[in-house]
């Protein structure tokens, strides 16, 4: 099979990005993520670290070792070598979320928009199949790719300047998970106590962009209980197949 | 074991180096220095590697002490009045600080931050490869957050007493170069905008951004596209039409449409642009921002070989009535 060739863009004098489309779709993330991992699997001279997105890969380079047309040349080929596997293999992991409440301040207004109830917004949300499809903004800010299109809706008016570590939340057909306490536009649906980043835990980055994400949902006791195990490093996440 | 000891500092000074790389894939910026050039001559001037941690210095003063022994330094990058008890102290030559004594930096006045370089660098434990503080993920060492009164450093006892000078290229002001894109197809003719207009840094900029004052620029679709990736020097624009220049602490992505990026080379020249000081943007190829690059970094391997040894006996007296040194950092330090 044939595939239309990237889009190769410039960024500045030290990175190019490699579009494959201009909108969320899993076929792009999937082309960015099988030429990240052919990346991985045969390195390129002169690139310093890639970084994939929903739509393109980003690839920061040294110009001292290799030139934009060059390097442009050899990421269009790589790009559209023929699949070897029709999907990245990731992990799967179960991340336990507590949905609601103080945990989840905007289920119930985002439950009352889509003309469902709170607890059905939530069975919804967490019986979702997700894939990590990147991370970025901020260390471990988790982006998926899965949630239910009857599940979108638009960001917020006024975005908040505070929203807690560990909010699980969405923002128009996107689901996040979220590390670091930080602003957020997006709609509070819950929390889970698992780190995606703390520094001294080994791994510190828990999850990788194509990692498959499923969400149990759990009550605020034990809430309680694995916020304090993974205070201590603990993962607290359950790792289903590696 | 010798020690350098911050007795008062201004806010956004921290230990910045050449930068953490291999993590935005997680969302962890590069950090590193804003004006990598000045921190690589504070590095060369004590003898360590260009890309070495060294203490950035932000717009305010800042008054330091050692114990425990001596520590050889030097200065660079934006000008400011700088005395080592009352005796005034070049720029751009290396110095030592010895027990006892007081090194005092008042305000930036040639621009925004300053470089003091420590001879052995800085002790602490490195996080991929780098000890730059970026306080928002907790990130740095020794201290994972701009400086406070009371932070102590460990470092290496001078070694011999010669002190070293480094004539550095004086610098044009000339525009900042940017290549365009990798989003400038969302502005049409608005490109235009970016570089024919006159800009000036907003004061609320940030080692995260940098915000610019000037004409509104307009886009073609919306202020929206699907988050990708970002670079040092981009610029992004969002709903406001104000466009912002990412800095080494940015987010990793993004989801304003990015005109056009600022090239390596110029960069550290944007970072020391003080507010309200205009400025043009100009626009050139790849190929020409990448030789400008090499430019740079010949330039940089070079500055060992144009060291010499320091003259002492050069220091021009009326000009240092003139830069009233302790006036000013007390002034600086009451600011705080």
């Amino acid at each position: 099979m044939t595939t239309p060739p990237p889009r190769l863009l410039p960024n500045g004098d030290t990175a190019i990005t490699v579009e494959f489309g201009r909108d969320i779709s899993d076929e792009s993330n999937r082309r960015v993520l099988a030429l990240d991992r052919r990346l991985k699997q045969s390195p390129v001279a002169g690139i310093v670290e890639t970084v994939p997105t929903y739509r393109s890969l980003l690839v920061h380079y040294d110009p001292e070792t290799v030139g934009f047309g060059a390097l442009s040349d050899q990421l269009v080929s790589l790009a559209q070598a023929p699949d070897d596997d029709a999907t990245i293999a990731g992990r799967r992991w179960r991340i336990p979320v507590c949905y609601g409440g103080e945990h989840g301040i905007d289920l119930e207004d985002a439950a009352r928009a889509l003309n469902i109830t709170p607890d059905a917004l939530a069975a919804r949300h967490a019986a979702g199949d997700y894939r990590v499809a990147m991370i970025g903004f901020t260390p471990g800010w988790s982006y998926l790719s899965g949630l239910d299109p009857a599940l979108a809706m638009p960001r917020r008016q006024a975005p908040r300047l505070h929203t807690p570590a560990g909010t699980i939340s969405v923002g128009g057909i996107q689901a996040g998970i979220q590390c670091l306490a930080g602003p957020s536009g997006w709609h509070l649906l819950g929390r889970t106590p698992v780190r995606t980043y703390q520094l001294h835990r080994e791994p510190i980055f828990l999850l990788e962009p194509g990692d498959a994400i499923s969400f149990a949902q759990i009550d605020a006791e034990e809430f309680a209980d694995r916020e304090d195990a993974a205070s201590h490093g603990e993962i607290v996440a359950d790792l289903l197949s590696a | 074991m010798t020690s350098l000891v911050i007795d008062s500092v201004g806010p956004a000074t921290s230990v910045q180096d050449g930068g953490r790389h291999g993590a935005q894939r997680y969302g962890l910026p590069p950090s590193g220095a804003m004006d990598r050039l000045s921190l690589a001559a504070a590095n060369v001037l004590v003898g360590n590697n260009a890309f070495a941690a060294a203490i950035e210095l932000g717009p305010l003063g800042a008054k330091l002490s050692v114990r425990d022994g001596a520590v050889r330094l030097a200065l660079t990058g934006a000008e400011r009045p700088a005395a080592i008890d009352g005796a005034p102290l070049a720029f751009n030559e290396s110095f030592t600080l010895t027990d006892g004594q007081i090194l005092t930096v008042g305000v930036a006045r040639g621009g925004v931050f300053s470089y003091l370089g420590i001879e052995g660098g800085v002790r602490g434990e490195p996080m991929f490869g780098s000890l730059a503080v970026n306080a928002r993920a907790g990130l740095g060492s020794p201290y994972p957050r701009p400086f406070q009164a009371g932070d102590t450093i460990a470092v290496k006892c001078a070694a011999r007493a010669v002190e070293r000078r480094l004539d550095l290229p004086g610098q044009q002001d000339t525009p900042i170069r940017v290549v365009l894109g990798p989003q400038d197809d969302e502005f049409g003719d608005a490109v235009e905008t970016l570089l024919s207009g006159a800009w000036t840094v907003s004061a609320t900029s940030d080692r995260m951004g940098y915000r610019l004052d000037g004409p509104q620029i307009s886009h073609l679709h919306g202020h929206n596209i699907v988050s990708d990736g970002t670079v040092d020097g981009s610029i992004q624009v969002p709903g406001s039409g104000q466009p912002i220049v990412l800095m080494p602490d940015r987010g990793t992505s993004g989801g304003y449409p990015k005109i056009a990026t600022v090239i390596s080379a110029d960069l550290g020249r944007l970072a020391q642009r003080q507010p309200g000081r205009p400025f043009r943007f100009g626009a050139v190829s790849v190929e020409d921002a990448q030789g400008a690059y090499r430019a740079m970094a010949r330039l940089i391997r070079s500055l060992p070989d144009r060291l010499r040894d320091a003259q002492h006996a050069t220091i021009d007296l009326d000009a240092l009535l003139t830069a009233n040194v302790a006036g000013t950092a007390i002034d600086a330090l009451t600011a705080e």
